[in-house]
């Protein structure tokens, strides 16, 4: 058991290698390479246009590279180029495995549809058949992510932004991926509240064991969460490294740049 | 100048071919939506203008054909499509469903069970049973194309956590032959168990939204449930008045302004049938007062 576990976290997860995309003659994304562990937290950070969202799509397979390749672990051990998976099984893993953390709630939601439905749906997509099952599982991850059960039934576009967006993670972990990808959890969202979700996340990063890659252009989230750092810069890695070590002791000018661009509190 | 007016059934020999060629694609895919160059009609959508091409495409001159709207042989819809195939193509018409050999129907099944030498022929609305929860023609085809049909439980989901129990009472989704979850047409649920097993073969057409589709006969059918709630037909606690009949599915009609109302049976046919044959219900009239109306159209 003590072997396999030690297997489980020694290999890495997602590997992405020497990843580019580009748009006619614009380069979105250039030559990313880096390797992902269990349990891992990895932050990208850069300015808008960097090209952190492209290379998003493009670990979650959601986008096909112009160049490289990324592979991942599946859970039977085996670790398999993205691309040559079917469209099925993608999308397997993409519901199963994987989680996806939008920005924007209403586009990870189905916004008509009861809070209960919307944490079901992953559970029902893999031939959950026995409602009283489902449900339960749904008031016990709403509870987890501190939502009152009592509006289980309630559809999310009577939620706040928060609640929603605690709402869509929960929906993302109720399969127990193994991975998760988040595009900016916290935009939009006012700093208390962020403040809230940042606690939240940390403690279920921990707790489950996820490995996440996580998109920001805020650095205060990066460093909370995170335990390396990517900064990208018109669609280059220029610095990547330890969480603190990057942001406490910046190398390359534009990072100096970004990290002394945060107001003194 | 001399030339009629129609071809044998309305539509041209070039477009029967291109709907027999979806039928016979329709066939061969159990409960698969096969797209065809649906032809305008000269009745407005809504009115069965994809069954009428159906049935078109499928009249030869020696069928009998049946057509019912909710049940009943003599609602308008269900007069007009009889008369128009009478006119454009000269076949023989009946209300009697042992009779006929084409049965073009709007959300009923009828009662008496199909034989095998009959076709019956749907008109369908909306033939995605995803459609209202996922928008999107390009992804409800992929979901079929991949068999992803969780969203189909999230509706049925959504009805217990509402009402406590499956409100859907019609266009209830089925999956057909173990692969494609299909829209049964809006037929009450207590038709879906006929369409299991059923020895005829059963067509749907969808006129506006350019679909056909199809069930063979002896394919199974199974209405999707919950393990914990399973699938229960739906119907009426009560005989048909006219008839008294136990087993058959119900119209409740609103007979005054105090609340008082009757339960008859929607397949006319065969409240009539069994009505001939002495049954009475609590409120049927004197028996020479009616008289079947199935024999004097036959």
């Amino acid at each position: 058991m003590a072997d396999q576990d030690l297997l489980e976290t020694d290999q890495p997860l997602l590997v992405a290698d020497s990843l580019s995309k580009s748009y006619g003659r614009i380069a979105a994304c250039r030559d990313v390479s880096f390797s992902l562990y269990p349990g891992e937290v990895l932050a990208i950070v850069g300015e808008s246009g960097s090209g952190k969202s492209t290379l998003l799509q493009l670990l979650s397979g959601q986008l096909a590279a112009s160049g490289g390749q990324v592979s991942y672990r599946m859970r039977d051990g085996i670790t398999r180029d993205l691309a040559a998976l079917g469209e099925a099984e993608r999308r397997l893993l993409f519901r199963t495995d994987w989680g996806f953390v939008h920005q924007d709630p209403a586009q990870g939601l189905r916004m008509a549809v009861s809070a209960g439905a919307n944490v079901g749906e992953r559970l029902m997509a893999v031939g959950w058949n026995h409602y009283g099952r489902i449900r339960e599982s749904a008031s016990d991850w709403l509870t987890r992510v501190e939502i009152d059960v009592a509006r289980i039934d309630d559809a999310p576009r009577t939620y706040s932004g928060g609640m929603r967006q605690r709402l869509q993670i929960a929906r993302n972990l109720v399969t127990g991926p193994r991975l998760v990808f988040m595009d900016e959890p916290t935009g939009g969202l006012d700093v208390s509240v962020q403040a809230r979700l940042l606690d939240l996340l940390r403690n279920l990063v921990a707790e489950l064991h996820l490995a996440v890659v996580i998109v920001t252009h805020d650095l205060a989230v990066a460093r909370l969460l995170s335990h390396r750092v990517m900064v990208m810069k018109g669609g280059r890695v220029i610095e990547t490294g330890l969480t603190d070590q990057v942001l406490d002791d910046p190398r390359e000018p534009y990072t100096q740049l970004l990290v002394s661009s945060i107001l003194p509190p | 100048m001399n030339a009629p007016a129609y071809n044998f059934a309305y539509l041209d020999e070039q477009t029967k071919r291109m709907i027999r060629r979806a039928i016979l694609k329709a066939i061969a895919i159990p409960g698969y939506q096969v797209p065809f160059a649906s032809r305008e009609m000269p009745m407005p959508y809504g009115w069965g203008t994809g069954g009428v091409q159906v049935t078109a495409a499928i009249l030869g001159p020696q069928d009998v054909l049946k057509v019912i709207d909710q049940g009943s042989d003599d609602t308008t819809n269900a007069i007009s499509i009889r008369k128009f195939f009478a006119k454009t193509a000269g076949v023989a018409t009946t209300t009697s469903t042992d009779d006929a050999t084409v049965i073009q129907t709007r959300h009923r099944i009828p009662e008496t069970s199909l034989h095998e030498n009959q076709v019956l022929v749907y008109q369908v609305p909306i033939p995605e049973p995803l459609r209202f929860l996922e928008p999107r023609e390009t992804e409800t085809r992929r979901m079929h194309a991949l068999a992803e049909y969780g969203l189909m439980h999230v509706k049925l989901y959504e009805d217990i956590a509402r009402f406590g129990h499956i409100a859907t009472a019609y266009a209830y989704p089925v999956k057909v032959n173990a692969r494609y979850v299909m829209d049964p047409s809006p037929t009450p649920k207590f038709d879906n168990p006929k369409m299991d097993n059923c020895p005829a073969l059963q067509l749907f057409g969808a006129g506006r939204e350019k679909r056909i589709y199809a069930i063979p006969p002896y394919t199974q059918v199974v209405s999707l449930d919950f393990e914990d709630h399973p699938f229960e037909p739906y119907r009426f606690n009560a005989p048909c008045a006219l008839c008294a009949a136990e087993n058959s599915y119900l119209d409740e009609i609103v007979t005054d302004d105090k609340g008082s109302r009757m339960f008859v049976c929607s397949d006319t046919d065969y409240c009539e049938g069994r009505q001939a044959a002495g049954h009475h219900g609590s409120m049927s009239a004197a028996p020479y007062k009616e008289k079947a109306q199935g024999e004097a159209n036959g």
